[in-house]
């Protein structure tokens, strides 16, 4: 391998760590009620952003066929806390460009399918 | 107090609580079933079965409020016709959980209006029919579609012998968080499946009727007030030749 190659090779995974960072960075959206509270997600992060569909796929089963809603893992209680509130203080939906979900799903080309049906706004309460 | 001995007392007094019944007058008995108004934590067991005995006689006709009730509860109001669609066949098409239904005795000209939506069968055909297991039957009696598997076949639509199911034909907008909804997917009544599972024991549609012409609760507690009103007045299985032991009974048609 030329020095030159690897200097590319190098730029690259540097400026992809960079890419990634930005959206780490962006994991308490402005306005949401983590980041104003910076409470801690249901797992530590790293665990959440490695494993938060493998929790809410097992918990939907538990909750549909089995009626346990008081799941510690739920897609409602995601909606809950990282929806954010536009400047007229309404809900903005979870899944709109730049929002929390949006953020790393465009970022890894991942289509999302939750909120063709689940509701993309906090629960009335 | 310490935090661990007041919870102690908290659980103490939700115990005590669960196997309160309270008696109105005599005859009459407000049982609590899962006394904890709190989100459920444990399976659903066949120890239950949800069930509804609807009075015909007290329903009143022209009266629409247990489908208002239902289309609020479970967010069918926030479903729009799609655009372009005839406005005559989204009437008959549109998602509906209860049909309002008048029969006519044609010798005598006796007219009869209820209630009808998911029977809740003990051998539900829509079950039967489902090639993806979308179709079930809860261990508590009820008759639910799981929308992750659904493939918006509408085999169950045929089957049902009672016309209960409805299909999402366009996306929907507006979810609620407790029922969510969108295309290609069969739904129907599910006796209001998120109540009971945060401890509620009504449906919207019993709280709604001012005629008192819906009693729902378990089947399977000889105490419980549907149990007691099916012991005590004569009631019928709609479609009871098909031998599907449905849980929703009629009186007086």
């Amino acid at each position: 391998m030329t020095r030159i190659s690897s200097m590319i090779l190098l730029t690259g995974a540097l400026s992809g760590l960079f890419g990634l960072g930005n959206v780490i960075a962006a994991e308490a959206v402005k306005g949401s009620a983590k980041y104003e509270k910076l409470e801690q997600c249901v797992e530590p992060t790293s665990v959440m952003r490695r494993n938060h569909f493998e929790f809410i796929k097992h918990q939907r089963n538990l909750t549909v066929h089995q009626g346990i809603r008081g799941s510690k893992y739920s897609l409602a209680g995601c909606v809950d806390c990282h929806a954010r509130k536009d400047a007229s203080g309404k809900y903005v939906p979870v899944n709109e460009e730049g929002q929390f979900c949006d953020e790393c799903h465009d970022y890894v080309a991942i289509d999302l399918k939750c909120f063709e049906c689940h509701a993309t706004v906090p629960r009335e309460k | 107090m310490s935090k661990l001995e007041q919870e102690g007392r908290r659980e103490f007094l939700k115990k005590a609580a669960a196997g309160t019944v309270v008696t109105l007058a005599p005859g009459v008995m407000l049982h609590s079933l899962s006394a904890e108004a709190a989100p459920r934590t444990e399976p659903v067991t066949g120890k239950v079965r949800w069930g509804m005995l609807i009075d015909a006689n007290k329903c009143a006709e022209g009266c629409n409020d247990c489908v208002a009730a239902c289309d609020k509860e479970n967010g069918l109001n926030l479903v729009d016709m799609p655009e372009g669609a005839d406005e005559s066949l989204w009437e008959r098409q549109r998602p509906r959980w209860i049909r309002q239904i008048t029969l006519k005795d044609n010798l005598t000209g006796r007219l009869t209006s209820l209630p009808m939506m998911c029977q809740h069968c003990e051998e539900p055909p829509c079950a039967d029919v489902c090639p993806t297991g979308a179709s079930f039957r809860r261990a508590d009696g009820i008759v639910m579609v799981d929308r992750h598997i659904c493939i918006g076949c509408r085999y169950c639509m045929m089957a049902c012998p009672y016309k209960a199911r409805s299909f999402i034909h366009a996306e929907v907008a507006e979810k609620l968080t407790h029922t969510p909804r969108g295309k290609g997917c069969v739904e129907s009544c599910n006796f209001c499946v998120h109540r009971l599972d945060n401890g509620q024991t009504t449906t919207a549609c019993q709280d709604a009727c001012k005629h008192q012409a819906i009693i729902f609760g378990d089947l399977n507690d000889p105490q419980s007030a549907v149990s007691q009103a099916l012991k005590k007045y004569p009631s019928v299985a709609i479609r009871d030749d098909l031998k599907l032991n449905p849980g929703v009974r009629y009186s007086n048609i």
